[in-house]
């Protein structure tokens, strides 16, 4: 293992938190936010792999400016622009899906008075 | 909720126009600029939510209701859709109709910027309704609804 | 022609979206449900249409971009198959909700997820690329986790909440496989996916580690055995249409589907995805239907059995891909695997029909009873006989008695194993041997049901039940009749026309079948060599 292979070695690590936080947590909670960074692990993960080292220089931001002549250009220095339009499409489907789960985690809490799942009937374990 | 102090509000009178205002800028220049429908959206949507949190719950009852904010979602949803189906007049499903123009000027990039402004109300909409929902009816009425779904 | 396949996704959507407004305007019901069914039966003209013409890929470029910018719809013969799949038992499932959803609130919602979740389905169905995919699997996810939640009762609540968390797990090791593969390959195109990989000599270390996620991601969306724990809670919650529509066609489009295409289609080396699905499978096969056993609930035994039916499916496709990774020139072993393949697609079919008419039933006798629970019912069957004969005959055809489809789809599923045994490993005797004692297993739980369900004196529960509306018949029997119908697949004239193209599709191996340009060449020029094939070697059972 080298060490350009850390960035996604800690994008891993970050999932395997999330993983964690959602078997092993008994608040409703914090299993939604174990869900999030499990969410947004595989995002950064998505991003790193857009990402490009140039021949020179720093990559930029995949904008087209100045005509097509710049594309070619464009395309050496700048970074994958799919991943990132995967990302954006990514997350807006996790904001949909927090939204949903926080208002069943409100709506359970509720009907049992705790965000406590050993005291539910189905979500043990 | 009775809504924040006479500072707070205030304040939202002076600052919330102008979130908006930057909102739908974000969503008017997504074809040339960084942000685009959705990041405008969900500015569109934090300034509602400004507004709401300031005045309170019974203001959001009168003026920016669930219920407007779920109708403003679907307009927007199928506004997108029918800019899709509009395609078919050009032959292909989602091809572009209007003429491509100059880069970098606003009026440009054909069904790009009408795309945007659909996905802006949808966003901005379907978020105001995600946040009204979960915050402020949440104590009035349950049992009301199951919450805002789509995203 | 063409021009309708991205009206697939697109009626539906306009529903998703249309129909809540509708609904804010209306409380009846009826109403309400008057754009669903059309659009369902725009959805199913349409699958017929695209049907007339078996043979042939339709491929599609969004906006008329093509490669490498375009985002392209694919139908061929597997996706026209699920599709008409998808049409018919959704369009039933709406027939049905007509009385049935009259005891919940806002219908509006109702139907606008209900149709959302059918432009996610069909959206999966449909994409000709990795990330759309996954897209529409979220569409599709979203609401049906809402759906799932729809009674909002504790219950319902925990089993949507256990449905989201597992169902959001698997969709992110799945966003990670595409990570892995579009770094590798740098491509979403599942054909073009598929062709870097051929013409790069196989896989490389990160594909397997995708493949490895992508199929515990869909094995987990279509409940495989390690990983069906949230099955059994989230489809006895839903209501019953939505339980139907779960069991009978989510978990196969989001699930079964996904996995065939991109094992087959896409990865391309056959031999260990096959093993680890035969080894899942038979998993879900066998356990499926042990846990089936005990279970006191109609919905949740049904349940637990719909885990045990698309063990049979991903048991077969699963041999089929073996058999297809080795069968270089044995021309024997590839009609095995075909015929193995051709069985998991049948019964696919099959399930889709009888467990859906088998939940719609289970929701006719909620309704006319109040009560799901085994010991608290009997005696039903002269109180309710349309629903009666209707649970009789999906009942019989689960459990495989001819002469009913169910039976022939398990027989070339045991046939074609059998075939697998002999040419490739004796090992396969172990699933053939597991597969016969699941369906006795499957014929002793279902007849227990109809038994304490139909038999017998009147319980308190069902004295005063009285047979159910007329559209909820309707559509049982409507269902019933199919389950009868679907054996007409083993004649050779139906065959050719459902699900041999769909056979065709898989078993034309990695590389071949989502070709952006040449697809359709390609197909024309495969069929009448493997039409030949099939005759020659006495697929027919």
């Amino acid at each position: 293992m080298t060490l350009a292979m850390a960035p996604y070695m800690l994008a891993f690590l970050i999932f395997v938190v999330g993983l964690y936080a959602i078997v092993a947590k008994r608040n409703l909670i914090k299993v939604i936010v174990g869900l999030l960074i499990l969410d947004y692990a595989a995002n950064l993960l998505l991003v790193l792999v857009g990402y490009r080292t140039p021949a020179e220089g720093a990559p930029v931001a995949p904008i087209l400016v100045g005509g097509a002549e710049k594309a070619a250009d464009l395309a050496a220095s700048a970074v994958d622009p799919l991943p990132q339009a995967l990302v954006l499409t990514s997350i807006v489907i996790g904001l949909s899906v927090t939204a949903l789960v926080v208002a069943l985690a409100i709506r359970l809490h509720e009907k049992y008075g705790t965000f406590d799942t050993g005291l539910m009937r189905n979500l043990k374990g | 909720m009775q809504g924040m102090s006479p500072i707070v509000k205030n304040m939202t009178r002076l600052v919330a126009g102008f979130i908006v205002l930057f909102g739908v800028y974000i969503v008017l220049y997504g074809h040339m600029t960084p942000g685009g429908g959705f990041a405008g959206g969900v500015i569109l949507a934090g300034g509602l939510a400004l507004v709401v949190l300031a005045f309170g719950e019974e203001f959001a009852r009168k003026a920016l209701t669930h219920e407007a904010a779920k109708t403003a979602d679907s307009i927007g949803a199928m506004l997108f859709l029918l800019i899709a189906l509009l395609g078919y007049a050009g032959g292909v499903f989602f091809t572009n109709l209007l003429p491509v123009g100059e880069v970098g000027k606003l009026f440009s990039a054909g069904i790009i910027a009408p795309c945007n402004i659909a996905i802006g109300i949808k966003v901005g909409a379907g978020l105001f309704g995600v946040f009204v929902a979960l915050a402020v009816f949440r104590r009035a009425g349950a049992g009301s609804s199951t919450g805002m779904i789509e995203g | 022609m063409d021009q309708v396949v991205p009206l697939l996704v697109a009626i539906p959507l306009a529903g998703g979206f249309l129909i809540p407004v509708i609904g804010r305007f209306t409380k009846s019901h009826r109403v309400t449900a008057i754009l669903p069914i059309v659009m369902a039966c725009g959805l199913l003209v349409i699958a017929i249409l695209l049907l007339a013409r078996p043979g042939e890929t339709v491929v599609y470029w969004v906006g008329g971009w093509t490669f490498p910018i375009g985002i392209s719809l694919v139908a061929d013969g597997l996706s026209k198959l699920v599709v008409l799949i998808i049409a018919v038992v959704s369009l039933l499932a709406l027939l049905f909700s007509l009385d049935y959803m009259t005891r919940y609130t806002s219908p509006g919602l109702y139907y606008g997820l209900f149709m959302l979740m059918v432009a996610g389905m069909v959206g999966v169905v449909i994409s000709g690329d990795l990330f759309n995919i996954f897209v529409f699997l979220e569409i599709a996810g979203i609401a049906s986790y809402a759906l799932v939640a729809y009674g909002t009762e504790a219950d319902e609540l925990e089993a949507s909440f256990k449905y989201l968390v597992l169902s959001a797990i698997a969709s992110a090791f799945i966003l990670l496989g595409i990570a892995f593969v579009y770094s590798v390959t740098g491509h979403l195109n599942l054909a073009k996916i598929a062709e870097v990989i051929r013409m790069g000599g196989g896989l490389t270390t990160p594909l397997y580690v995708a493949a490895a996620f992508f199929i515990m991601g869909f094995g987990l969306k279509a409940a495989m055995v390690p990983f069906h724990a949230w099955l059994p809670d989230a489809h006895p919650s839903a209501p019953a249409p939505i339980s139907a529509m779960l069991s009978g066609v989510l978990i196969k489009a989001c699930g079964v589907y996904v996995l065939c295409r991109l094992t087959f289609s896409v990865l391309g080396n056959h031999q260990a995805f096959g093993t680890i699905l035969v080894v899942l499978g038979t998993l879900s096969m066998v356990l499926g239907a042990l846990m089936a056993i005990g279970q006191g609930d109609l919905k949740r035994l049904l349940a637990y059995s719909s885990i045990s039916q698309v063990g049979y499916v991903v048991l077969a496709v699963g041999a089929g891909l073996v058999g297809l990774g080795l069968a270089k020139d044995s021309e024997p072993l590839a009609a095995a695997a075909r015929l193995a393949v051709f069985g998991g697609l049948f019964h696919l079919v099959n399930h889709a029909v009888f467990k859906s008419l088998l939940f719609l039933c289970s929701g006719s006798i909620e309704y006319a009873t109040g009560s799901r629970r085994l010991d608290q019912l009997s005696g039903l069957g002269k109180r309710m006989p349309v629903t009666g004969w209707t649970l009789r005959v999906g009942a019989l055809a689960i459990s495989g008695v001819p002469p009913f489809g169910g039976f022939w789809s398990k027989v070339i599923i045991i046939l074609a194993l059998t075939h697998m045994a002999v040419l490739v490993h004796w090992a396969f005797y172990i699933p053939v041997a597991l597969a016969v004692a699941t369906a006795v297993v499957t014929l002793v739980y279902y007849a227990k049901v109809q038994r304490s369900i139909l038999g017998g004196e009147p319980s308190d529960a069902a004295k005063g039940a009285r047979e159910v509306p007329f559209a909820m018949c309707l559509a049982s029997v409507l269902l019933a009749v199919l389950c009868l119908a679907s054996a007409l697949i083993v004649l050779p004239s139906v065959r050719a026309r459902l699900v041999d193209p769909a056979v065709r599709v898989l078993s034309a191996g990695a590389g071949s079948t989502v070709e952006p340009a040449t697809a359709s060449e390609d197909s024309e020029a495969r069929t009448p060599a493997a039409a030949q094939v099939a005759v020659k070697e006495g697929m027919t059972p």
